[in-house]
């Protein structure tokens, strides 16, 4: 951990202007409040100093000085991430990659777009759109989150049963060490020699070293995409639907579940005649060439009837398709509208427990007094309970965090994890304890030292020390809660 | 179901630990040519993985198999198919004792890899043994994890520098409803034109590879996407398709008898390799073997500049046990850097196939 000292921060803060253009730096109180918090907002902290470089020397020069005073650097991108991965440090540098928000290359023959880490996740289907190319992985923030935050976080989406998580779609990183080394992980090509550093890279919440170019890989659009919404009267039938779907040898694109209190507010909220007296919906989409999408609609429709949906609505174009989905992408601003606060976890399970958590989950409920409004990625089985609360009524957030601490522990016991896109961060650091032995707490560390010996970047998140874990002694949940509910997210 | 042999191996690197001996890890033995000869190193002993096997779980609906490292990859294949479903990578086995642990250590995919994926897209979850003798799971059977770095995946094509594996979850898919394969005459230049034009297709592909004037397009799928595909593709439907494809795949096809040593290269999707050897091309022009004797240098050196990279997959029978040369691309240097700081924190005392992947790891 660091030891810098008022002296070291004042040096540094020196030759950063050196480096620096005045613009580029941000140190009022009025100027870093903006960096205190990511999507996680109850963790808030005022960065010390705020640097927006605009080119890779910039960001080299930033880090090599940085190392030098022993100053700790959170990276950070469009900051609406869900664990707090970017919440600053008020002894550190925040350093936002806001300004490298350019497409280098578009490479239709390789089906690769080469970006800045500051580009937006959708803006890069956007650009590609006319080569009939789009880039898979879609957060719920697509429209605001950067692909840069996309990599640390290793983030998923509504695809990802079909087209995978950001690991699986990108193919080269151009990173920066912390002392300032430019160097480029993975290639242009599929396979690279040496280690997996591409892998060992995505999802390293910042971590091992700051993200400055990233090539994504495309996939031609498909020809035809259309979704059913299936209605049942029971949520178990529902998830054992998912099951008999997929043990058919389909792959849906998304394969999505809502139970009823989501499906009510979704509807008051979207409006897109959702059957709100149903107790689970699942939306089903099929995608592919035109033969094949029509074929296995047919097949999945009368599948889905078998396992006892009470009604059926098929999407015939694409804002049909678009007005089913409206219902689900706005599930957490509406139920945001009918609760004072919710708090978003995101365990993952293997499907066959589906109907065993969901049981628990209820059970839970009326154990805790809180109610939950149930979305789920059930096609990998990714869940996104959301605890219903009210912050002012005393007693209720400490009640909320323990019955999502629970809900966590019942997903590592079912053989799940305790994240399935949202990463650690801060949030769940505690869980981390919960999930890895002390051995494997240790090789996370060991490999954080082979990147970043002193342990300047992003210090203090996605690994915690095995000091706090034996203080925990076990299960001692801080969670945070979740707010902007005006941002999709599913 | 096999046995659960993981306290005998573990005491064998302990063992070794103890009487600094460098352990050089085989399962079915079926790849011993790949990577680095690590023979020559002095003290070596074979730690054998193909006891300890056995199918742990699997449950078709959940797309996730679960097995020891040491389970033959025809009996996993046999499995699934008897469950309709594979191991959506095509591993060569190149070899009947082929393991699913020597697959994974490897890190080598087959002609399905550019549409379906890698090996390294379907690992789920890892238990390995480190070089300290310590047992250790990372990743899990879900689909999405993202608690905890990577280590899953780290694994994939480190030959067993950084950890003895013990078991493996993966992902598995469904098997395609249909299969059927087009076999186009053409030139190489109009076949890479084609390929590109195909790749950025929305045609229900699984394979595109070119080799002796000819295109071989496989497509996947429903059957009615097949059939329309075929006849937009045209050419000739290939009678005993799969035969081809693992004959590619395993490397029992007539071009991979080797006069000269054979060299795999990875380069982007359509590049034009022009080392004027005789190739067969693979997933879709981004694959290339090459028969060649040219210096490794100047192979190497133009894959660089293809912006991909070369390896000696085979050396020549006559050169094996002689050749001392690194049969990989040589990595940047902070990379390399990173690579033997990874090393030094799996296996600090260097006992685990060192020198198989880099003559310094």
């Amino acid at each position: 951990m660091t030891n810098a000292t008022k002296a070291n921060r004042k040096s540094l803060r020196t030759q950063l202007h050196q480096v620096l253009p005045k613009t580029s730096i941000l140190e009022t109180d009025e100027q870093t409040r903006p960096y205190e918090c990511d999507g996680l907002t109850a963790y808030h902290q005022k960065p010390w100093i705020v640097v927006l470089p605009e080119s890779i020397e910039q960001v080299q020069n930033i880090l090599i000085l940085c190392h030098n005073e022993g100053v700790p650097v959170v990276a950070r991108g469009a900051g609406t991430g869900l664990s707090g991965g970017a919440l600053p440090l008020a002894n550190g540098v925040l350093l936002s990659l806001a300004k490298f928000n350019n497409i280098l290359d578009i490479n239709p023959a390789n089906r690769s777009a080469t970006v800045q880490p500051g580009v937006r996740n959708l803006a890069i289907s956007e650009a590609v759109e006319e080569f009939n190319l789009y880039y898979a992985p879609d957060p719920s923030s697509q429209i605001a989150c950067t692909i840069g935050g996309n990599v640390a976080e290793n983030s998923g989406g509504v695809h990802c049963l079909k087209y995978g998580l950001t690991t699986h779609n990108i193919l080269q990183l151009k990173v920066i060490t912390i002392d300032g080394e430019l160097i480029t992980i993975g290639s242009q090509a599929l396979d690279t020699p040496g280690y997996d550093l591409l892998a060992l890279m995505t999802g390293s919440e910042g971590m091992l070293g700051v993200i400055v170019e990233v090539t994504v890989k495309l996939l031609p659009r498909p020809e035809q995409a259309q979704v059913i919404l299936a209605a049942f009267d029971d949520v178990v039938k529902a998830g054992e639907a998912v099951g008999a779907v997929i043990a058919e040898g389909i792959i849906p694109a998304g394969l999505e579940m809502m139970d009823n209190p989501a499906i009510r507010a979704a509807e008051d909220y979207a409006h897109a005649d959702y059957p709100v007296d149903a107790e689970a919906i699942l939306l089903c989409e099929l995608d592919g060439t035109h033969e094949e999408v029509n074929e296995q609609i047919h097949f999945v429709e009368n599948l889905l009837t078998t396992k006892g949906a009470t009604s059926l609505r098929t999407s015939s174009n694409e804002s049909e398709r678009l007005k089913l989905w409206l219902g689900r992408k706005s599930a957490f601003p509406a139920v945001g509208r009918i609760s004072p606060d919710y708090y978003c976890m995101d365990g993952t399970i293997p499907r066959s427990q589906l109907p065993f958590i969901l049981q628990k989950i209820s059970e839970l409920s009326k154990e805790y007094d809180l109610l939950v409004a149930n979305v789920f990625h059930a096609g990998d089985g990714n869940l996104h309970p959301l605890i219903l609360y009210d912050a002012n009524i005393e007693g209720q957030l400490e009640r909320t965090e323990e019955f999502g601490g629970k809900i966590l522990e019942l997903c590592v016991q079912a053989g799940g994890t305790i994240t399935g896109e949202h990463g650690v961060g801060k949030e769940k650091i505690d869980q981390m304890c919960v999930q890895f032995k002390s051995l494997e707490l240790q090789l996370f560390h060991d490999i954080k030292h082979s990147f970043d010996p002193l342990e300047l970047l992003n210090p203090g998140k996605a690994v915690p020390s095995l000091h706090r874990c034996a203080e925990l002694g076990g299960m001692h949940v801080h969670d945070g809660l979740l707010s902007h509910p005006e941002l999709d997210r599913f | 179901m096999g046995i659960n042999r993981t306290q005998e191996l573990q005491d064998r690197i302990r063992a070794a630990l103890n009487d600094k001996t460098m352990l050089k890890i085989v399962g079915g033995n079926s790849k011993h040519f790949y990577g680095n000869d690590v023979s020559k190193n002095t003290k070596v002993e074979i730690i054998e993985t193909r006891i300890h096997q056995g199918i742990i779980s699997y449950e078709p609906s959940e797309l996730v198999l679960t097995a020891r490292a040491g389970t033959p990859l025809k009996e996993i294949e046999a499995l699934l198919a008897k469950n309709n479903q594979m191991l959506p990578f095509e591993p060569p086995h190149y070899g009947e004792h082929a393991t699913l642990g020597g697959a994974i250590a490897t890190g080598l995919s087959g002609p399905r890899r550019p549409f379906a994926g890698s090996v390294r897209d379907f690992v789920l979850g890892t238990k390995i043994l480190s070089g300290k003798g310590d047992v250790m799971s990372f990743g899990g059977q879900v689909m999405k994890n993202v608690a905890g770095y990577d280590v899953s995946r780290l694994m994939v094509g480190a030959l067993g520098t950084l950890g003895l594996l013990l078991e493996i979850s993966i992902k598995v898919l469904p098997r395609p409803h249909t299969e059927v394969t087009q076999c186009i005459a053409m030139s190489e230049q109009q076949a890479l034109k084609t390929m590109q034009e195909l790749n950025q297709s929305s045609m229900p592909l699984s394979a595109l590879a070119y080799e002796d004037e000819k295109l071989y397009v496989r497509l996947s799928g429903a059957a009615s996407a097949v059939k329309s595909a075929q006849y937009k593709v045209g050419g000739e439907t290939l009678l005993h398709a799969d035969n081809f494809w693992q004959q590619l795949n395993e490397q029992t096809h007539p071009f991979f008898e080797l006069s000269k040593p054979l060299w795999r290269l990875s380069v982007p999707y359509v590049s034009t390799v022009t080392l004027n050897e005789k190739s067969f091309i693979d997933w879709a022009g981004a694959l290339y073997w090459l028969q060649s004797d040219k210096t490794a240098e100047e192979i190497q050196q133009h894959a660089a500049e293809l912006g991909g990279a070369a390896t000696l997959f085979r050396a020549h029978q006559v050169q094996t046990g002689t050749n001392t040369q690194e049969r990989f691309a040589p990595l940047q240097a902070k990379i390399k850097q990173l690579h033997v700081n990874l090393k030094m924190r799996f296996d600090p005392y260097g006992i685990l196939n060192y020198g198989r992947l880099y003559s310094d790891l």
